[in-house]
């Protein structure tokens, strides 16, 4: 008991004792710890259907965060909630509370684009814009505003594609068309597209269902190395793929977020019997 | 639980399945036979144990390659993954029990004679009819993903271990009475040591039962093992 007392009076006074910069430190390990995005009770409608069903989920921040489940579950609507991308669609009504680092991004006072340049898309086939592989990565800092000199923004297109893993693929023809690559190629310079903003979050909606093994063993080396920089979402048909790039798995059934774990867990001793079902092909 | 949508897939589980328990039964006939021979110093009996083991390696042969021909084709998940793993696990354990057999059948051969003293037939007997007790609980355990069952087979290992150290006690008894017994009893407690095994071997298997249907590691059974 003397000890136990002991040591909590030394640790109080540990506390008094702190530097300002071991407070700062520490508040800044509280907000490492905090999640980067929080859904409360997100309920999603379009028209009189409703897709989602009261979806709670914590979005650790740094780390990738597979959405699985069936076709038709919710997951990629989930998704686009993220970055309010279903405002685009009409009759759609969002539900609940999202925030990132606390802010709810559905307050009226929200800007929208600015919103989707902190939370970056990528999105299952490649879509570059029709305009060559430098463009393709420069439009975005430049409408936002990040370089003010045509060297700062060569600077932010380059160090784009190599964080991409696409660099040396392309550095001598980088006037060409964006669509002359190949597909893997493309999705690659849609990632570095969505990274030349500096976004905090990169969502991707099946990013490799169009590419062949290389492509996609590529984007997946390429998503664990983003990992660092930013914190990530991936919906993915592929039970591997998020067994292979996810740190933590959220799965989804009828509209219903039914169990989120750790993903080496969820793909060796799953909780529910429906992610059981689902991850080992016996669904429906 | 439901069936997969691949058919194909059930089929492959199925086959594994059933292979673990035809080598389950091989392993079971070969002890209890090669410890017949041993008593009646029958060596046309050992002599068909030897050559059963082959048909014993060739099934657990069977076995590991579709095990992984489905883990490169269907990239099993979860229970299926632990299925698998777990049946080739039991298939070394299983495919050792048959060794043990084996080796007792050319311990036999060269034995030549049948072993007299009566407690010591008794007490050979008793530990084999333990061990294949054991064998045969944890392979219906299996055939019906029984964790009370496996677990159960986990506890009882200690009355093997027991009547091994009592045949040990009696074997040196021999010995040092007549050391012309020295040759055969020495033979006979490389054979009681071989049972001995079997009740291990059994163990494993229940514990990977655990594994399997659970997913957690069976309960450790703290405690010292005798030699």
């Amino acid at each position: 008991m003397t000890m136990a007392r002991d040591s909590n009076q030394t640790e109080a006074s540990a506390v008094n004792d702190m530097t300002p910069q071991a407070i700062d430190a520490a508040a800044d390990a509280a907000v490492k710890a905090a999640p980067k995005i929080r859904a409360e009770k997100v309920a999603v409608h379009y028209g009189a259907k409703q897709a989602l069903f009261d979806v709670d989920l914590d979005i650790r921040r740094n780390q990738v965060t597979a959405l699985i489940g069936p076709s038709g579950c919710g997951k990629s609507t989930f998704l686009r909630c993220i970055n309010r991308m279903n405002d685009t669609i009409a009759g759609c009504r969002v539900g609940g509370r999202i925030t990132i680092d606390g802010v709810d991004i559905y307050d009226p006072k929200i800007d929208v684009v600015e919103l989707r340049a902190r939370v970056g898309m990528v999105f299952q086939k490649p879509n570059p814009f029709p305009k060559s592989i430098y463009e393709n990565v420069a439009y975005g800092p430049r409408i936002n505003g990040l370089s003010s000199s045509r060297a700062e923004l060569d600077d932010i297109v380059v160090t784009s594609l190599k964080r991409a893993g696409l660099f040396e693929e392309v550095k001598d023809r980088m006037g060409e068309p964006g669509t002359s690559l190949s597909g893997g190629q493309q999705q690659r310079l849609c990632i570095a597209r969505a990274i030349a903003v500096s976004p905090e979050v990169i969502l991707m909606d099946e990013p490799c269902s169009a590419l062949d093994p290389i492509a996609t063993a590529k984007v997946e080396d390429l998503i664990d190395e983003l990992r660092e920089n930013f914190t990530i979402v991936i919906v993915t048909h592929s039970m591997q793929q998020a067994a292979r790039v996810s740190q933590r798995t959220a799965m989804f059934h009828l509209g219903y977020l039914i169990e989120v774990g750790d993903t080496d867990t969820i793909f060796t001793n799953p909780t529910n019997s429906r992610t059981r079902d689902y991850i080992t092909g016996r669904f429906g | 639980m439901a069936d997969h949508t691949v058919t194909a897939f059930d089929d492959d589980l199925k086959f594994i399945a059933a292979k673990v328990l035809e080598m389950g039964g091989h392993a079971e006939d070969m002890v209890a036979r090669a410890v017949s021979a041993l008593l009646k110093a029958d060596i046309a009996l050992a002599q068909s144990v030897i050559a059963e083991d082959l048909v014993l390696d060739g099934l657990q042969y069977e076995l590991d390659d579709r095990a992984i021909l489905v883990i490169a084709k269907r990239q099993p998940m979860a229970s299926d993954l632990r299925d698998i793993i777990g049946a080739m696990r039991m298939g070394n354990d299983l495919e050792r029990i048959g060794d043990m057999g084996k080796n007792i059948a050319k311990r036999t051969r060269e034995i030549k004679e049948p072993i007299h003293p009566r407690k010591l037939v008794g007490g050979l007997q008793h530990l084999t009819d333990l061990a294949l007790e054991q064998l045969k609980e944890t392979l219906d355990a299996y055939a019906n993903r029984d964790v009370a069952k496996a677990e159960k087979v986990c506890r009882n290992d200690d009355a093997i271990d027991q009547i091994y150290t009592s045949l040990f006690r009696e074997l040196l008894t021999y010995m040092m009475e007549d050391p012309r017994n020295i040759t055969v009893c020495t033979h006979l407690l490389f054979c009681a040591k071989n049972i001995e095994r079997i009740g291990d071997h059994a163990t494993n298997i229940a514990e990977t039962v655990v594994f399997m249907v659970t997913g957690k590691a069976a309960p450790s059974k703290h405690g010292t093992r005798s030699l």
